[in-house]
């Protein structure tokens, strides 16, 4: 009764032995390494680069301890951090700044465990240093921003349809628009509803003192609001990239909030700087007189024309642009792709304010058939994003950008266009900040607990229950390491209160075990054999693990939909580790049971501790 | 080895009326202290900064607080953490300085005073951010105590749900009064460790449940108070070495974890030890006095699962 079919004694060893390999690499630890990965998606990563860094390292006499090609980038891993610091400021000054350069952490398991995707554990902020940002989008920020746009919008069509107003403000979020008479209001609103859908209009006011109040649909603020959060995580990204981290996560949370999340970052107040920074767009004349090639050579190797700048366009071709700056990015209320409206390729459209529509008008009207350029400026450098070649004057403050772009282009362009400034304001709400030491110490103190605890727990199991005692410490042993495994397996981000619930899981799995021996014990006591003992112990246990499991998983569960951060990765440890041990501790100590007395005919004694205690004689 | 070799019932619920008094007289005190000392909230709830500072030698707390002083930032509160070398600063939320700055601030003072100083922790949670926390870890907790009783009800009737969860909602209770008494910090692991022991402590009642179900079918003339006693009796020993097993790791942690899952494993610890004594000794009087009877639990034509200790 107690026999095990062939096939759950395959179960048993099929799960340990990938238990066993899929937490192998978490023994390994992680060697220092350098990341090295293109810091625009053109710059393909191919040998020729690897060759470079190769170059690099060997001019610097720095020795690599092996180096990785892969679709994303390059990765070197080294020796030691000291050499790893080298090696970066080597390779980025090798390679220029089109590259992110960055620190890492590579496992250092063999390379065919890598290959299948064992890996160690995905170890969270708090384990290995660095700082975790929540940013909160001002999304009344962003709907303002959009009533202003639109007064802009309003002013100016009503304008070009000769309707006469008394006045635009924006109040709040709305629009308010003042006219003398009804005639005019009713002609306005018929215009307004025309060039702009996304609006309500309604009529206020009495007398001399007309008005018309004009607010965002519902399904357009949505909208608006969507947009502002997706261009802001956009940002972000492309701000984060310079930072040179290795695995940075830039990610939504909930309907107006972003994590940033930056591994290994130490430098929190350069952090903080580069999220906070406003790229500022430009808009500049090319220097026509010197647009001929010996010039541009000329400029290239240092002699730069007075009052002129050397810039280049994203593709790496060098121009020479004005000193003076005709509009800033202030001036865009707006950059959205879209296509010609006559030959139908890919454009941008942009959309400039009041001011800037006015400057805009004169600067094309006075320089038709040459050319200007668009410049983005960053960290004190400008890049040209298009210098497109002036075809008329462009009136009304509606620019478009065409030719020689694909669609992809287009969108990119009118990205970086907006890029410029955030779409709404961004405010960190949240901030945790874990220095490398504190990681390392929090790493050691949780594992050391964990262990010493499991020993102690071993040590009495052992004492108390005898062999059936050292079967449940191997069942829990199993249950570590699936539990380990699992965790590698899924990446799951492991914290320090995940370590905590890693050591609290295995001290309350073992419940499990507890259940089972007092229970063959009792059958034992009350004159059951030894096979019917254990039979009746195992099968009347189940019931009441799987009750008390499933208890405790509904308090997990709970944990893990509204906990944030740390706590969820306590949830996430919890749960997995109360599914592993249902399978440990009944499974897996029943197999090794079987193993051990399913065949023995002949069984007087179980060696589960002294059960004979009550046959003796009570003392009087 | 065994250490529990008892050869009759113990009448537990001989003794019910007191140990629920002595439970209740606990769970008033806890809510009397909630009640007058409130919960010392940590800074995820409270939204504020916490930087914890580490210096090459022991740190001088008097010198940290007199520097914050003099730049207009007296409502911090200083102490060491952990060891004599690390200082752990408490700034509550300002409005119009978002934490984000203040800490980098703050880090710029204390290395103008002492170069050796080095940042090894920030913690800055808005207010509105702690405000969604305090909400989320409450519905936590409710949605575990409803979710327990369903299951309870499901598995075995609704007076052993509800009498679990007053059992284990009561212990939940003592360990924040543990912490509104002693003006422990309740910060996020505090709150998952409570969750835990609420799932942890049904277990207990279960286990005492799942027996209770069992006598009632085989102790056919036995009286309510005789099968409760007998369950408990029964289960005594599996409790103890259960809950010592349990104990030796979260002592480990307690010991070895290091400061921040102390107070996680302090309230593990109160949760543990009350949680024995509750699920055990309150929930199953409670059970009693609700009113079940040997026909809530065996039904005749609807033959039913066995599980036991």
């Amino acid at each position: 009764m107690n026999r095990y079919p062939l096939w759950k004694y395959l179960i048993i060893a099929v799960a340990v032995a990938i238990g066993l390999l899929y937490s192998a690499p978490n023994i390994f630890g992680e060697v220092p390494a350098v990341q090295v990965s293109p810091l625009k998606a053109a710059i393909k990563v191919d040998p020729a680069l690897m060759g470079r860094v190769e170059q690099a390292l060997a001019g610097a006499g720095i020795e690599a301890k092996g180096a990785l090609l892969d679709p994303t980038g390059i990765k070197v891993r080294f020796a030691d951090p000291d050499t790893q610091i080298k090696a970066k400021d080597a390779i980025q000054k090798a390679l220029g700044e089109d590259y992110v350069v960055a620190l890492n952490l590579l496992p250092n398991a063999p390379r065919w465990m890598i290959a299948i995707n064992a890996l160690p554990m995905y170890l969270g902020l708090d384990l290995r240093g660095g700082v975790h940002f929540l940013l909160q989008v001002d999304m009344d920020g962003a709907l303002t921003k959009a009533a202003d746009r639109y007064a802009s919008d309003i002013r100016q069509e009503l304008r070009e349809k000769d309707v006469r107003y008394g006045g635009i403000n924006r109040d709040g979020q709305s629009v308010q628009v003042r006219f003398r008479d009804e005639a005019t209001r009713d002609k306005a609103q018929a215009v307004i509803e025309r060039s702009s859908p996304d609006l309500i209009l309604k009529q206020q006011g009495a007398g001399g003192e007309l008005l018309l109040v004009a607010t965002l649909k519902p399904e357009a603020q949505k909208r608006i609001q969507e947009f502002a959060l997706q261009q802001n995580i956009t940002t972000l990204r492309n701000r984060v990239n310079e930072l040179g981290v290795a695995e940075p996560i830039v990610q939504q949370s909930g309907a107006d909030r972003v994590v940033v999340q930056l591994p290994g970052v130490q430098d929190t107040a350069k952090a903080k700087d580069i999220l906070g920074r406003t790229a500022t767009l430009e808009v500049r004349m090319l220097d026509e007189e010197h647009s001929d090639m010996a010039s541009i050579q000329a400029a290239v190797g240092g002699q730069v024309p007075f009052g002129d700048d050397l810039m280049y366009e994203r593709s790496g071709v060098p121009l020479l642009l004005k000193k003076q700056v005709v509009l800033t990015g202030d001036s865009i209320s707006d950059a959205q792709p879209g296509f010609d409206g006559t030959t139908g390729e890919p454009a941008v459209h942009i959309n400039l304010d009041g001011k800037g529509a006015r400057i805009f008008q004169q600067v094309t009207r006075e320089n038709v058939g040459k050319r200007m350029a668009m410049v983005l400026i960053e960290k004190g450098k400008g890049e040209v994003i298009t210098a497109p070649v002036i075809r008329g004057e462009i009136g009304g403050g509606r620019v478009q950008i065409s030719g020689r772009m694909t669609t992809q282009e287009a969108k990119d362009v009118a990205l970086l266009l907006r890029a410029g400034a955030l779409a709404a304001p961004m405010e960190i709400v949240e901030e945790r900040t874990v220095g490398p030491s504190l990681g390392a110490e929090n790493i050691e103190k949780g594992w050391k607990s964990t262990l010493i605890g499991f020993g102690a727990i071993s040590f009495f199991m052992i004492v108390y229950y005898a062999l059936f005692g050292l079967i449940s410490v191997l069942a829990l042993a199993t249950n570590l390491i699936l539990l380990v495994a699992l965790l590698s397996m899924l990446q799951a981000t492991l914290t320090l209160p995940g370590i905590a619930a890693v050591a609290l899981t295995l001290g309350m799995a073992i419940d499990a075990n507890v259940l089972i021996n007092e229970r063959i014990r009792e059958e034992l006591r009350n004159g059951n054999t030894p096979q019917n003992s254990i039979f009746e112990g195992y099968k009347r246990a189940w019931g009441t693990i799987l009750d008390s499991n499933i208890t405790t998983l509904i308090a997990g569960v709970a944990l893990f939909m509204f906990g944030s951060g740390p706590v969820r990765g306590f949830a996430v440890v919890h749960c997995l580790g109360i599914l592993t041990s249902m399978f440990s501790a009944v499974v897996v100590s029943r197999g090794l049971v079987n193993l051990l007395y399913g065949s023995r005919r002949k069984l007087d004694k179980l060696p589960i501790g002294n059960t004979d205690w009550h046959k003796k004689a009570v003392p009087a | 080895m065994e250490f529990f070799r008892i050869r009759k019932d113990i009448p537990f619920m001989r003794h019910a009326l007191v140990f629920n008094v002595i439970s209740l007289i606990t769970f008033l005190l806890a809510v009397f202290f909630l009640a007058t000392r409130g919960l010392h909230f940590g800074v995820e709830f409270t939204g504020g900064t916490v930087m914890e500072v580490s210096y090459s030698h022991p740190a001088d707390l008097d010198k940290v607080r007199s520097v914050l002083e003099a730049n207009k930032l007296s409502d911090a509160t200083v102490q060491n953490f952990g060891s004599s070398e690390t200082a752990l600063i408490r700034l509550p939320a300002k409005q119009d300085v978002t934490g984000a700055k203040l800490s980098e601030h703050v880090l710029e003072l204390l290395k103008a005073q002492d170069a050796s100083a080095e940042l090894r922790r920030v913690d800055f949670v808005g207010s509105q951010v702690g405000k969604e926390l305090v909400e989320n870890g409450a519905i936590a907790l409710l949605l575990v105590a409803v979710g327990i009783v369903l299951y309870l009800w499901l598995r075995f009737e609704w007076k052993f749900g509800l009498a679990a969860v007053i059992a284990n909602l009561h212990d939940v209770v003592i360990i924040l009064g543990f912490f509104a008494f002693f003006q422990w910090e309740f910060s996020l692991p505090v709150l998952a460790a409570v969750l835990a022991v609420l799932g942890y402590s049904v277990n207990e009642s279960v286990v005492v449940f799942d027996r209770i179900r069992e006598n009632f079918r085989k102790m056919r003339k036995a009286s309510v108070p005789e099968v409760i006693n007998n369950a408990i009796t029964s289960t005594m020993s599996r409790t103890i070495i259960t809950h010592f097993c349990t104990q030796l790791m979260v002592t480990s942690i307690l010991i070895f974890g290091g400061e921040t899952l102390h107070y996680f494993a302090l309230a593990l610890t109160i949760g543990i030890l009350f949680g024995i004594y509750s699920s055990v000794l309150v929930a199953s009087p409670l059970v009693m006095w609700f009113g079940v009877t040997r026909e809530d639990l065996v039904k005749p034509e609807k033959k039913r699962e066995e599980a036991v200790v």
